[in-house]
């Protein structure tokens, strides 16, 4: 198991008012995403837990493209991968924001 | 001139020896080695049916076990080389040339069997193309086709699976060649005539069925997120704005959301009778749902596909079927159509470099290329207009007089950015630049080149590549959508910012796509068993996808 973690400047705050959001789930080639409000607004906090080793970079250039393309100021995300392909984490990153977003069900 | 009529005489001798094996047409099975040591002669051209469906598989298999000593050097012209006795005629030195257009089963021992010299290569051609060379060069002396059933005339009946027969038949039989047919049966009176008796020269009773691979069937439980997510982009950054109508889908996953995405994402967009209302394509049973939900109105196929016989003839609103009530396929006709009939052709590829061409060649493996480059390009020859032609026409060169313009056909590659055992879709190189440089080819086996690709779809966005207006901007077009491959991380953030500006890069955000949409929920059939249900129980779906 590989640890990696980033503290990153985000130019949008998340939306809405739930205070946490899953999505995803642990399985092979797949990743569960946990989403939790964490001041301060502008920053973004990303802790990893990977099944594959050596991917630090492409996290890296993922991670990033993420805070600049969606709103994820003020969260602290907790990625738990099964060794997924980095268009899946991209989409996983995505519906976890529109995810905690969402109004309670 | 006194010798007119030679090959009129070669036919009767080779009708003469076959004869000799035969009870009026009919060849009992234990006379079929000797038969065919009578008929074909070393060094004939010879087109052994099959394709990526069906297949002569008792003729391939007895052609299999002839004697090199007593034929050889045949040079085989044939569409698919699919099975093993395929390739046991060249390993066993029976044939030595080939010409043909898909091999997707045997891509890895027939790339093995051209760097060993096994198999003299002639070209790897499009189905059409392949076909237009039976009718100029690459005539067949012998044809060993297959059909459901005879009669002791000769006439046979092909089924749903008539595919490639009559293309095949009319060029050898018209030009004084052997025509030998299996069939599962012979019959008092065949259902339909599929192909008359006076050009089939013998039949050989099977008892039982020619093989047909389900090619074209895929399981909607293998489905992931993102290549829902792919077809969204495909559905609404595409389809939409152009309003297709007409069309070709590609085999694959990505297609096969699309199609399970019409009844669902596409009736939310409010796009049924707008677009996807007439194709030619295969009898996907991907399309059931799309199908029942009213959004097709006509289908024309290339062959059938295992399991849709009865639902296909319970449709004949939809697809074209015969007086007996089930369907009529031909390949020739329906790649016709797909070529100039069809304003898109979306389907998946292995590889796409940097300009846009892409193959499905890699180094161990030569799968051929079957229709995809003949849907897959723009025909100059076309001459009727209509809404997507003209639009897509219209952004590739906007400067020429509205009248004078060429439309344009949209051919469309989509995949993800990552495919099996993560392997990059974006390369710098193609692997099939260098099998064309270790085999000496004088072209490398491109499925789509660069110059017919309007538009490349994965998960990270759409490029638009008719709205690039140089070679820098194409290329980081494609960088800009090919994800974090290497190709995808080595772009230039701030042209491609641009790009997006001009709509020539088009992100999920800038549709306003949804990510929580992309959802397997989304899916009109989640399971092969929920295509059986939607068809009422028509479909029957082959054993290998009843997982229930």
């Amino acid at each position: 198991m590989e640890k990696l973690s980033f503290r990153l400047t985000a130019p949008r705050s998340a939306g809405g008012t739930r205070a946490q959001a899953i999505v995803g789930v642990v399985a092979s080639g797949n990743l569960e995403v946990l989403l939790e409000r964490s001041p301060p607004a502008d920053t973004c906090t990303i802790d990893i837990a990977t099944a594959a080793h050596g991917f630090g970079a492409v996290w890296d250039a993922v991670v990033r493209d993420f805070v600049t393309r969606r709103p994820a100021g003020g969260l602290r995300i907790s990625i738990n991968d099964g060794g997924a392909r980095p268009d899946t984490v991209a989409l996983r990153l995505a519906q976890g924001v529109r995810k905690i977003e969402e109004p309670e069900r | 001139m006194s010798d007119w009529g030679m090959q009129k005489a070669a036919l009767g001798e080779r009708l003469a020896a076959g004869r000799q094996h035969a009870r009026g047409k009919v060849v009992p099975i234990p006379d079929l080695p000797a038969f065919l040591k009578g008929v074909i002669r070393s060094g004939d051209r010879v087109c052994l049916e099959g394709d990526n469906q069906k297949q002569a598989d008792m003729l391939a298999s007895a052609l299999a076990n002839l004697d090199p000593r007593d034929v050889h050097d045949l040079h085989m012209v044939q569409s698919g080389v699919v099975l093993p006795s395929h390739l046991d005629i060249f390993e066993k030195g029976i044939a030595r040339r080939l010409d043909f257009s898909y091999s997707g089963p045997q891509s890895a021992r027939i790339a093995r069997m051209l760097f060993g010299g096994k198999i003299e290569l002639g070209a790897v051609h499009t189905y059409l193309e392949l076909f237009a060379r039976y009718f100029i060069d690459l005539t067949p002396n012998v044809a060993l086709i297959a059909a459901v059933s005879a009669d002791k005339d000769g006439n046979l009946y092909t089924g749903p699976n008539t595919e490639d027969t009559p293309t095949v038949v009319e060029a050898t039989s018209y030009k004084n060649g052997l025509v030998v047919a299996q069939v599962t049966e012979i019959v008092d009176k065949v259902p339909r005539v599929d192909i008359p008796g006076d050009l089939v020269h013998f039949v050989v009773e099977a008892g039982r069925p020619f093989y047909v691979e389900p090619l074209f069937t895929r399981d909607p439980a293998a489905i992931t997120e993102t290549q829902i997510l792919t077809a969204m982009l495909a559905i609404k950054g595409i389809y939409a704005p152009y309003g297709v109508r007409r069309l070709n889908h590609g085999i694959g996953f990505n297609t096969a959301a699309i199609e399970l995405l019409l009844p669902t994402y596409g009736e939310k967009l409010g796009l049924k009778d707008k677009v996807c209302t007439h194709f030619a394509l295969n009898p996907h049973p991907t399309m059931i749902p799309a199908i029942e939900a009213g959004w097709v109105e006509q289908i024309h196929c290339f062959g059938s596909e295992v399991g849709m016989e009865d639902y296909v003839a319970a449709r004949s609103d939809v697809f074209f079927t015969g007086p007996d009530g089930s369907l009529r396929s031909n390949r020739a006709f329906c790649q016709t159509a797909g070529l100039y009939a069809c304003d898109m052709f979306i389907g998946s590829t292995l590889q796409i470099d940097l300009e846009g061409h892409s193959s499905t060649v890699t180094t161990s493996r030569i799968a051929g290329f079957g229709g995809a480059p003949n849907m897959g390009s723009d025909p100059r020859g076309r001459r009727h207009p209509s809404e997507p032609w003209l639009k897509a026409g219209a952004e590739a060169d906007p400067d020429t007089n509205a009248a004078l313009r060429r439309g344009r056909k949209l051919v469309v590659q989509i995949g993800e950015t990552f495919g099996d055992r993560n392997t990059p879709l974006f390369v710098e190189r193609l692997d099939a630049l260098d099998l064309a440089e270790e085999l000496k080819l004088d072209l490398a086996p491109v499925m789509v080149y660069s110059d017919d690709v309007t538009h490349i779809v994965t998960e990270e966005g759409i490029a638009n590549l008719l709205m690039c207006r140089s070679k820098d901007e194409r290329e980081q077009a494609i960088r800009g959508v090919a994800g974090y491959t290497d190709i995808g991380r080595a772009r230039d953030a701030k042209l491609i910012e641009q790009l997006r500006q001009r709509g020539v890069i088009q992100r999920p955000e800038d549709l306003g796509i949804d990510p929580l949409d992309a959802d397997r929920n989304l899916l009109a059939a989640r399971s092969i068993k929920d295509l059986m249900l939607a068809s009422g129980g028509l479909y029957r779906p082959p054993s290998r996808f009843r997982n229930w």
